[in-house]
């Protein structure tokens, strides 16, 4: 049924720390070969050693250059503006953030609400939005409505595919507790990405979000999503405060020479 | 985004056809229709025939078109549902209306019930046409077709597309008719509605376009990413070398850049030319048909790249995250 469930009060959802994530691809890699094992799967490619490989993957990332534009009376906090803060902005470098990108959830997902057949749902339960596969005829107008590019078809398959949430493991007991996790956070090397209920104010992930003031992927479309991107943290960019930055001298601590260098320096400092 | 053929082809004959069956629906719920069967049975059958070859191109687009059936279920929340629901609807008036023109007798006014059945059909026809639209108009995440334009667009080309089948068709009736007024085809009346609508479908689509083109945008890339708030953000790698599902169906350009030629195009072929055609058949009614056949020619492939550059020229908002700065 694609009419939107009541609003639940469980709101399962990943929370994506883009101060931390390197953009290796592994979340991205260990979700194709998961979901294409999966309840979910297969994820087929077309021509996958050929001249233009295409196919679905649920989850891409990105990678975006942020150039500062922070003026003297700039206003906000943020890691720009405390970089002008410290004297260094007149050659302040653009900043590179890795930014994966996949479903968000929403609370108000139009991809549910557009779809003729049913296939498209969200679940009452846990508020994850899922595909079934059975139903699905392939017209792709949820992934029109998708304004996140979370949907893709699978022109081998005919059907629409989407993250999970890997609901095929986090409710899996046959699977260790710790591992009942998306394949996403569990093959994360620098843990930038936390799985939990955003619908309950003190779960860790609730905590995080409020804690680094995660954010919401375009708030203004009105699709409420439940995924929270933290924001990167101030950059350490070695200049210290603006008069140390222009002084510039080096301290040298004479203790961690050896024996013949200590009495060099000594010598020479006479 | 990509303009593919099944869906410009499915808006354009189902719109054309349902356009037909709406002025013959009207006609009917009115009594302005010729009293004879053949008169109602050429249009309702080629109506009939324009809607279901456009519903057949629709089903080409789908990835999965045997489990079509299922598309029927969710009219309570999606417009495409809706819509096939409405399309289905209309074969039981037309059913009707054919079954009452066989047994019609021209002396007689159209009976009560055939003239229900035609305001049943117009009714029918109007709401396929329009939910038609609203799958587009419906979308948040593309802004050139989520605005008031477009409904009355998709209603009005229906009308205008099938006015000129239906002058063909009375052109092609009228051949050998003792007056040259009736040789015309159409009554001077319903002509200049023709003429009339027209018109209008050219200050709609120009106020449509002058709408896309304006400043207005729903996001841009620094709340696509919320990195805004830091700086100029810029696309610095993609996630992929190669072109994927997204980039494919929502990252048309092709149109953009010629987009002035093309309408131009589509403004002359589906709009200009036919008017043409309409004053030299006044001119010269022995010929009404050539024009008539020439009109719908030109105004078909004319609404035809009309509807290819609706599909063609519209953003979609995922972009913001393959570069682009405003949708």
């Amino acid at each position: 049924m694609t009419m939107l469930p009541a609003p639940a009060r469980r709101k399962l959802g990943l929370v994506i720390d883009l101060d931390t994530c390197v953009g290796c691809h592994a979340c991205a890699v260990a979700c194709k070969e998961w979901n294409d094992g999966g309840q979910f799967g297969p994820l087929p490619d077309e021509d996958a050693y050929g001249a233009e490989p295409l196919g679905v993957w649920f989850n891409r990332i990105h990678s975006y250059e942020v150039q500062p534009e922070v003026t003297p009376d700039s206003q906000g906090n943020g890691p720009l503006q405390q970089l002008y803060k410290t004297g260094f902005v007149e050659n302040a470098p653009a900043m590179t953030v890795h930014f994966p990108r996949s479903c968000l959830h929403c609370e108000k997902p139009d991809c549910v609400t557009v779809c003729p057949t049913g296939a498209s749902y969200k679940r009452a339960e846990d508020g994850i939005v899922l595909v079934d596969e059975e139903k699905c005829i392939g017209c792709k107008l949820c992934s029109w409505a998708c304004p996140y590019g979370a949907r893709e078809y699978s022109e081998k398959r005919g059907v629409m595919q989407k993250c999970t949430l890997c609901v095929d493991r986090i409710y899996n007991e046959s699977f260790a507790p710790a591992e009942r996790q998306p394949a996403c956070v569990m093959a994360c090397p620098t843990r930038a990405r936390h799985f939990g209920d955003l619908g309950d104010a003190d779960s860790a992930v609730s905590k995080l979000v409020a804690e680094r003031e995660g954010y919401a992927l375009m708030p203004e479309l009105g699709y409420a999503p439940v995924n929270r991107y933290l924001p990167p943290r101030p950059r350490r960019n070695g200049c210290g405060d603006k008069a140390a930055a222009a002084d510039h001298t080096e301290t040298l601590d004479r203790d961690q020479l050896p024996p013949l260098l200590r009495w060099v320096d000594k010598l020479l400092s006479r | 985004m990509h303009p593919a053929l099944s869906v410009i082809f499915f808006t354009t004959l189902s719109g054309a056809g349902y356009g037909l069956l709406a002025l013959l629906g009207a006609g009917l719920a009115l009594d302005l229709w010729p009293r004879e069967t053949a008169s109602l049975l050429w249009p309702l059958g080629l109506g009939a025939l324009l809607t279901s070859t456009g519903l057949l191109a629709s089903m080409a687009h789908l990835g999965q078109p045997l489990r079509a059936w299922r598309a029927f279920s969710q009219w309570r929340s999606s417009w495409l549902s809706r819509e096939g629901v409405c399309a289905v609807t209309s074969y039981l008036p037309m059913a009707a209306i054919a079954l009452l023109a066989l047994r019609q007798d021209a002396q007689l006014p159209w009976p009560a019930a055939a003239r229900l059945a035609g305001a049943a059909l117009l009714a029918a026809a109007l709401l396929t046409v329009f939910c038609t639209a609203r799958i587009y108009s419906s979308l948040r995440t593309i802004p050139a077709w989520h605005n008031a334009w477009v409904a009355p667009g998709y209603l009005l080309f229906a009308a205008y597309s099938g006015g000129l089948w239906l002058w063909l068709l009375a052109a092609l009736h009228q051949v050998g008719a003792p007056l040259p007024w009736d040789r015309l085809g159409l009554a001077p009346g319903p002509l200049m509605g023709l003429v009339g609508a027209a018109l209008l479908v050219t200050a709609l689509k120009l106020a449509y376009w002058r709408r896309i083109d304006g400043p207005a945008a729903v996001a841009d890339i620094g709340s696509a990413t919320g990195l805004g708030r830091y700086g100029t953000v810029s696309a610095f790698e993609k996630p992929h070398t190669e072109y994927n599902y997204i980039n494919r169906e929502m990252g048309f350009v092709l149109a953009r850049k010629h987009a002035a030629r093309l309408r131009a195009f589509a403004l002359v072929c589906g709009l200009g030319l036919p008017l043409l055609g309409v004053l030299a058949a006044i001119r010269l009614p022995d010929y009404s048909p050539s024009f008539a056949a020439l009109a719908l020619l030109s105004g078909s492939l004319g609404i035809f790249v009309e509807r290819w550059l609706f599909f063609a020229e519209a953003r979609h908002v995922v972009n913001l995250y393959y570069g682009a700065r405003r949708v």
